[in-house]
């Protein structure tokens, strides 16, 4: 190493830095972030593999089986460990150079062999990273093979979703392992004139087991008998009493290849299952449905509203009766809320169910951020808006925005409050707002998984969530003399 | 140094029984593959007859991550100072986001960037080639973050398969933008585990940023660098305090908390001193071979390694350190007795099984041993047989030796060996807690920290303690 090439250490003076920590709070600054067109700054999705794999996890005895890089895999694991604080068992066929060179089908054969041997799954769910996608690696062949080599056993049920990371996020993972696994589990299970007399309901990507739980308390109290595709409740909502169980719930491969003769069928975040949705309306027997996420009041209410009318039950004087303490503590707490602004960050379905809630609140939703969406999801979230001229009309939706790109708006036209995941609280901290965590994934509190965030109670959880801390805001900040006993 | 005294009910024939019993449930071929991985400690040995740093056996759950795990989540990540992007689609950037808990100094946003970037790949990306998008970004992210003191890329999987020239891009960057734009060819689907990730990036530090800076002032005597120290939990601000009062300057910390430039000038310092053997020996070799940098392994976890430790320290500079040296040990004698005091009843007897990335395993050893525990089996993610030949003298005759170890296997060694508290990660930890068996995350210190020196075998003490001893495992069991 010549010494001319050797440059002496650079400091940025005090003053510099000043400069530019104020400057990053800017207009000016705004509109330099904005004008950004290939770098992502803290974006707010993930990719579809994450979203395959809860998929996989929701079925019983399913082993969820990545094809390609082992590193992904153990990326998608630490994530909903983090989040649920539970295993996540899964595994990859470890791809590595000679696989990008010759395919991955040995490492698939070694693979399915292995983990079949040792695990003893009941199915194995496969889903794609980046790199068998780039390469091309034709998954029905190599499966089709495996089986024919008698690796793994011709009956064990093999899935298979291509889940590229470079097109979509992971709700699109999610629909395409849901459609994949129903395909395979339904193939032949229909029949003429049969009905279960079940519902088929699909939650979603959605990393609150409380939420499903809720679901499963709604069904059983209107005696109406279901079918959860896919249920990760028990997967990842989990007891400790001594003993591991690496498959610790999930529906039923057989309830899952009955669904198919369902009476009716519902999904409940149209965003995270299009192609499993459209598949089923024209192979599923029964009336299928399409709802928002049952968050607040009148979307919980269409919900039971369609319960009561497929199943032709009514909707329980007790659920009536919950309804009313829910609309009780709105009315009770709505002068915390009513008029704060809020800036929101997620995946489509979360967001419609949040901006439903605020709106019925009288709270604003003020900055919306969906960090990859379509423009068909901004009308709609446009026309949910429209509905309130007076707190929706002050909304702005991002498309395509990441959370620094949120951040400059927090900062150049500020809000009381930021709901979204854990990702958000850099903006929260920043902008010194309260954080309220809401989403995938939480990875800094705990057991807000078990909380549920949908329905009446859930209505009640989340409004008690916000409006305390926002009382705890003021008790910690106030000068004595506003120092109050009550609030 | 002394052969550890064997431990009660531990014995070779036993572990290697254990071990056959476990490989019996694979596949002929996953059992042979296996079998070199696991073995019964022979600490007398003149090589750890455990292999390593081969490829995973597909499908029987490997804890492994990749290279761009290593590259990113391990050395260039923790660089404050430097924007570093994720270069391919979205989930590597965002999985590899704060999750490492390497803490840095510094205004996020405007002199640090605990940020996710990245080039977020599209189908037309992989399609055309992303190196247009590329030059644009680190554009984009230097104007938008102009106190930054460089620009790292660290490629995912598709750029190496699409046969994108990011170094090229780099190149360009750099004389345009007048500062280190540094490529990092790290794609996941390189090597066997992390460790080439780790590999690569030294070798790209040696390529792109050795050597180019230096320090304003005259080298001292007593110039040192801190390597291999993540800052996690903020072992790096436990650590350096120790090296001060010895009177040692540290001028560079790789990479935790570190500063790029300071890193540039690190061929200045008189001695590297290195903590993480596994993923910087590379480039502590490097500055060996072309400065004549001596190199020095450390161990500053628990008073008896951290005293000698600090004793071999001193012995490669003057007397006044070496009076330091005595000084300091004798200053922190009476807190570390107080630690042992306090907890050491409760835990003496006690053994734990521990599985780490690749220098844990043994270099936490010793400090379980100054609590009373003994480490009844341990094992490696990503070592290679150096770090093995290191392991066995710290190993009790007869303890099990574990590489690259899946789950059913470490699930079956914990239900045999019983130990009272399992050390490892996050994959790890929930397993072994549903089982009632007390654990600790010892990649992330479980959100707790520091654990590197005096201030942090206090922390470590009580954690350890906590675990093992919280009531709520007394509760695992219904009564009815």
């Amino acid at each position: 190493m010549s010494d001319v090439a050797v440059r002496p250490l650079t400091e940025h003076s005090p003053e510099e830095i000043e400069r530019v920590k104020n400057w990053i709070n800017t207009e000016e600054y705004q509109e330099k972030n904005f004008a950004r067109e290939a770098l992502v700054i803290n974006p707010a999705h993930a990719c579809q593999p994450l979203g395959a794999q809860m998929v996989a996890h929701g079925f019983e005895g399913a082993l969820p089986f990545v094809h390609g890089s082992q590193g992904c895999a153990s990326y998608f694991r630490s994530t909903f460990s983090r989040h649920f604080r539970e295993p996540a068992s899964a595994t990859s066929d470890a791809m590595t150079e000679d696989g990008a060179v010759f395919g991955g089908q040995n490492n698939l054969f070694e693979g399915l062999e292995n983990a079949y041997t040792v695990y003893k799954p009941k199915m194995i769910p496969v889903y794609t990273t980046c790199m068998p996608e780039v390469i091309g690696d034709d998954l029905t062949a190599f499966i089709r093979n495996a089986k024919q080599k008698e690796l793994i056993p011709e009956d064990l049920p093999t899935p298979y979703a291509n889940t590229p990371s470079f097109n979509g996020t992971h709700i699109h993972g999610y629909d395409s392992m849901l459609l994949a696994i129903l395909q395979n589990l339904t193939e032949g299970k229909k029949v003429e004139g049969r009905c279960t007399g079940k519902l088929n309901l699909i939650p979603g990507f959605d990393g609150n087991t409380g939420n499903l739980r809720e679901y499963k308390k709604y069904l059983e109290m209107m005696d109406i008998p279901y079918t959860m595709l896919a249920d990760i409740t028990d997967v990842f909502d989990s007891v400790c009493d001594g003993t591991y169980r690496m498959y610790a719930g999930g529906t039923s491969l057989e309830e899952a290849a009955d669904s198919i003769n369902g009476k009716a069928t519902i999904s409940l975040m149209k965003y995270c299952s299009p192609h499993t949705m459209k598949w089923i309306d024209s192979e599923y027997s029964g009336e299928k449905a399409v709802l928002p996420l049952p968050m607040g009041i009148r979307k919980t209410d269409a919900f039971l509203m369609k319960l009561s009318e497929l199943f032709d039950k009514p909707i329980p004087e007790e659920l009536k009766t919950e309804r009313g303490r829910a609309v009780d503590a709105m009315t009770d707490a709505h002068q915390y809320i009513h008029g704060k602004k809020f800036a929101v960050a997620g995946d489509p379905d979360y967001l419609l169910g949040i901006v439903s809630f605020l709106l019925e609140m009288g709270a604003i939703p003020y900055h919306i951020i969906c960090s990859r969406s379509t423009k068909k999801f901004q009308k709609e979230l446009q026309a949910l808006l429209d509905t309130s001229p007076l707190y929706g009309s002050q909304g702005s939706i991002y498309i395509n925005r990441d959370l620094w790109h949120l951040r400059s708006l927090c900062m150049t036209d500020p809000v009381d409050g930021i709901i979204g995941d854990t990702h958000c609280k850099w903006v929260a901290r920043d902008a010194k707002i309260p954080h309220f965590r809401i989403g995938f994934p939480i990875m800094d509190r705990v057991n807000t998984h078990r909380t549920p965030v949908i329905g009446y109670q859930g209505t009640i959880n989340f409004l008690t969530l916000i409006v305390n801390k926002f009382l705890d805001i003021v008790d910690e900040t106030c000068e004595d003399q506003w120092f109050e006993m009550m609030r | 140094m002394a052969e550890r005294k064997p431990i009660k009910g531990i014995t070779k024939e036993r572990t290697e029984k254990l071990i056959e019993e476990t490989l019996a449930v694979l596949p002929e071929k996953a059992q042979k593959r296996r079998a070199p991985h696991l073995g019964a400690n022979e600490p007398g040995a003149s090589s750890c007859a455990v292999k390593s740093n081969k490829k995973v056996v597909p499908g029987v759950m490997s804890q492994r991550g990749c290279a761009y795990a290593g590259a990113k989540g391990v050395v260039w990540g923790p660089i404050r100072d430097v924007v570093h992007v994720s270069h391919g689609p979205i989930g590597c950037g965002v999985y590899s986001w704060g999750t490492r808990r390497n803490l840095m100094q510094g205004i996020p946003g405007v002199t640090s960037f605990p940020l996710d970037f990245t080039s977020d790949f599209q189908e037309r990306d992989i399609v055309y080639g992303g190196d247009i998008k590329l030059e644009k970004l680190l554009r984009e992210a230097d104007e938008l973050f102009p106190l930054n003191k460089g620009l790292s890329v660290l490629s995912e999987c598709p750029v190496g398969l699409i046969g994108d020239d990011i170094n090229a891009v780099t190149k360009k960057m750099e004389k345009e933008l007048g500062k280190f734009v540094i490529p990092c060819n790290c794609e996941g689907f390189r090597g066997v585990s992390q460790s080439l990730g780790h590999h690569i990036s030294n070798d790209s530090i040696r390529d792109h940023v050795i050597g180019k800076r230096g320090f304003k002032e005259e080298t001292g005597p007593y110039d040192v660098a801190l390597i291999g120290d993540y800052n996690i939990g903020g072992d790096v601000w436990a650590a350096i305090p120790i090296l001060e009062e010895i009177g040692l300057n540290v001028k560079a910390t790789w990479t935790g908390d570190g500063e790029i430039e300071k890193i540039a000038a690190t061929n200045a310092v008189k001695l590297n001193l290195i903590h993480c053997y596994r993923s910087m020996n590379y480039m502590c070799k490097v500055m060996e071979e072309k400065w004549g940098i001596p190199w020095l392994e450390y161990n500053f976890f628990g008073p008896t390694k951290i005293e000698e430790s600090l004793r071999a320290i001193a012995e490669r500079f003057d007397d006044k350190i070496k009076k330091n040296v005595e000084k300091v040990i004798k200053k922190y004698k009476p807190m570390m007795q107080a630690v042992l005091d306090e907890y050491k009843p409760r835990l003496e007897g006690k053994t734990a099984m521990l599985f780490v990335g690749g220098l844990r395993p043994r270099h936490t050893v010793g400090a379980y041993e100054d609590l009373g525990i003994q480490i009844t089996g341990t094992g490696y993610e990503f070592a290679h047989q150096d770090d093995y030949d290191r392991t066995s003298p710290e190993m009790a005759k007869g303890t099990l030796i574990y590489d690259d170890v899946s789950e059913f296997e470490l699930e079956k060694f914990v239900e045999e060996f019983k130990p009272d508290l399992v050390g490892s990660g996050i994959k790890e930890k929930y397993v072994f807690q549903k089982a009632g068996v007390p654990f600790r995350q010892l990649h992330s210190w479980d959100y707790s920290g520091p654990y590197h020196g005096y201030n942090g075998f206090k922390i470590f003490a009580r954690d350890i303690d906590m675990a093992i001893n919280s009531p709520t495992w007394d509760l695992v069991k219904a009564p009815f």
